[in-house]
């Protein structure tokens, strides 16, 4: 054994750090994946809540709100997607504040691993799971009678945007998750912005009915802006305004928390 | 022989508690200190900050030469950590654990499937080696969390609490893996509530408490520190135990201790049977029926009662402010 060979000069370290950061988050990301795939019950029940609330827009109240100019099922479906989405990413915070608190952290943080990898794959492994939920809950929007009427591309542009979405949004609830620390308090915490974000925005109904000093907020805030651009994406219309503001709110949420999550993982203690 | 582990005058506070006061000590390369203290005498805080989970407010410590503020990242590739808490993921078997924390020291997968492989053996979890941990009891996530701590081939070990929770089997199963380990070199800091495993185990106990460090040395020596043996008084009504307890307190040289459940006294004495017999006569003069009366070693629980005023091991902890002290 000669520990000699094993020094590498320093240009090559960089490459060398970022392969070893790859390989860390995929090691992580697989162990996520296990455990999501072991508890099917968690994964069954993250589709529940958007396929209520699907069933109850599509035939319960949206008989009675009627939007101009256009289908309501057709209209309130993009939504719909968004929130599945949403609603599966609480798990990010509910996972890692369970970890805190069983100590898998303190384990993960006491190895030589890259420090960001344990998040990235955290994040990730949800970002598999918010696909599954997004695929599922499409085909159960098409069987009830949402359609497309756009181009192909445009319509994929508009699933990868609420995939986009739905990741930076993972990164807000991974803070949430190492800053409450703990797994009730997590879960109940991550309800606050989904729902404020999800009825106070066009998801439902038009910003316009909506009494004028919600209005300035109803009709800025990301989630507003995203189902904007995708209702555009999906069924046509002027999209160019809302898809930019989209993806600055999904970089900019992104950037945020992920610098936020990285400097609390860094501290966290139990 | 050089130092594996340096503290030195190392401090740290979380809001108002002092956690950790002005604390040094110093592991010599292969041997095993154990860290020795009630709840919340500041043991895991320093394991924390050693293991690089967390920055000390002032002073300095060192793990393998490194320091543990600039060179935290070398420090993790030669440190194992076991926890308080069996920290294995419960829906992963054990064998796709030792991997992934094998991955995760930057193993070649050959070598992290072949040395987990290995773990299993050592730990005797072959057959749960493709379960998932949920099944597992508590004394084999012990084992597998230990594995886990050592696939990365460490050179210094921390024990945090390793045996904690454990019936007496497990924890001799438990003993004997650890000092395999220490034969094979492996330099150990363990913290422990328990008087026996601190003596079983280690070379030197420091006996920590309200985050500073009250003695030091082997356990013979903190021992001697007491001075002479301990007198032990046990009487068959409890009602009398208080009246006991005021007759000899003369007789005594420190505060007697107390155990309503054995219905028994014991004080360090410096004499011999010349105490003996004075504390016979003055019970039996105040009329105390004795069932039972003798003199012993002092144990480390003696100790450490001297030291700090209150017992190690925390179960009483409701009654840890005065008397009442459990015995073990």
């Amino acid at each position: 054994m000669t520990d000699v060979a094993i020094q590498r000069p320093p240009v090559s370290a960089a490459p060398l750090a970022f392969g070893l950061a790859v390989r860390d988050m995929k090691g992580i990301t697989k162990r996520n994946l296990l455990r999501i795939v072991r508890t099917p019950q968690l994964l069954f029940m993250t589709l529940v809540q958007p396929t209520i609330i699907l069933l109850l827009f599509r035939y319960v109240l949206g008989g009675a709100i009627h939007v101009p100019g256009v289908n309501y099922v057709d209209y309130v479906i993009p939504g719909i997607f968004l929130e599945a989405v949403l609603i599966g990413g609480m798990t990010t915070a509910l996972a890692l504040a369970t970890d805190l608190q069983a100590g898998m952290i303190d384990r993960f943080r006491s190895l030589p691993m890259t420090r960001s990898a344990f998040l990235v794959g955290r994040t990730l492994a949800d970002l598999c799971r918010a696909v599954l939920a997004l695929l599922f809950i499409i085909c159960l929007g098409l069987l009830v009678g949402f359609r497309f009427h756009n181009s192909l591309g445009a319509c994929l542009g508009g699933t990868a945007l609420i995939i986009g979405f739905g990741y930076a949004f993972t990164w807000v609830y991974a803070a949430i998750g190492l800053a409450v620390k703990d797994p009730q308090t997590a879960q109940m915490t991550s309800i606050l912005p989904m729902f404020i974000l999800f009825f106070a925005s066009s998801a439902l109904v038009p910003v316009a009915t909506m009494p004028g000093w919600l209005q300035p907020f109803a009709h800025n805030q990301p989630a507003s802006v995203t189902i904007d651009a995708v209702r555009a994406l999906f069924e046509g219309g002027p999209v160019y305004h809302d898809l930019w503001q989209a993806v600055i709110w999904c970089i900019g949420m992104f950037v945020v928390f992920l610098a936020i999550s990285l400097n609390l993982y860094r501290k966290v203690t139990v | 022989m050089d130092a594996a582990i340096e503290v030195e005058r190392v401090s740290k506070r979380f809001g108002t508690t002092l956690a950790l006061d002005d604390v040094s000590l110093e592991v010599e390369s292969g041997r095993v200190l154990a860290l020795l203290g009630p709840n919340g005498a500041g043991k895991t805080t320093l394991v924390r900050i050693l293991t690089t989970l967390l920055q000390p407010d002032s002073g300095r410590a060192r793990v393998a030469g490194f320091d543990v503020g600039k060179d935290a990242k070398t420090i993790r590739t030669m440190i194992g950590l076991a926890g308080q808490y069996a920290t294995v993921d419960e829906l992963l078997t054990g064998r796709e654990n030792l991997e992934l924390v094998g991955l995760l020291y930057h193993l070649e997968k050959i070598e992290y499937q072949r040395r987990a492989s290995e773990a299993l053996e050592r730990m005797t979890l072959v057959d749960a080696g493709d379960k998932p941990v949920k099944t597992y009891s508590g004394g084999m996530r012990r084992r597998l969390d230990l594995a886990a701590s050592l696939i990365g081939r460490p050179p210094i070990l921390f024990l945090d609490e390793p045996t904690t929770g454990l019936d007496p089997r497990t924890r001799n199963d438990l003993w004997a893996l650890i000092e395999e380990l220490v034969t094979e070199g492996t330099t150990v800091l363990l913290t422990t509530q328990i008087m026996e495993e601190a003596e079983h185990l280690a070379n030197q106990i420091v006996v920590m408490d309200n985050g500073r460090v009250v003695a030091h040395g082997t356990a013979d020596e903190l021992k001697d520190h007491l001075g002479g043996n301990v007198l032990e008084v046990r009487v068959t009504h409890s009602s009398d135990l208080e009246k006991a307890t005021t007759l000899v307190t003369d007789l005594a040289s420190t505060r007697p201790r107390l155990d309503p459940d054995l219905k028994q006294i014991s004080f360090p004495i410096e004499g011999g049977a010349s105490v003996l017999i004075a504390v016979g006569r003055a019970l039996e003069d105040g009329g105390i029926e004795i069932e039972d009366l003798g003199i012993r070693r002092p144990s480390l629980d003696d100790v450490f009662l001297s030291l700090t005023g209150h017992a190690a091991v925390s179960q009483s902890e409701s009654s840890s402010s005065s008397a009442g002290v459990a015995h073990d």
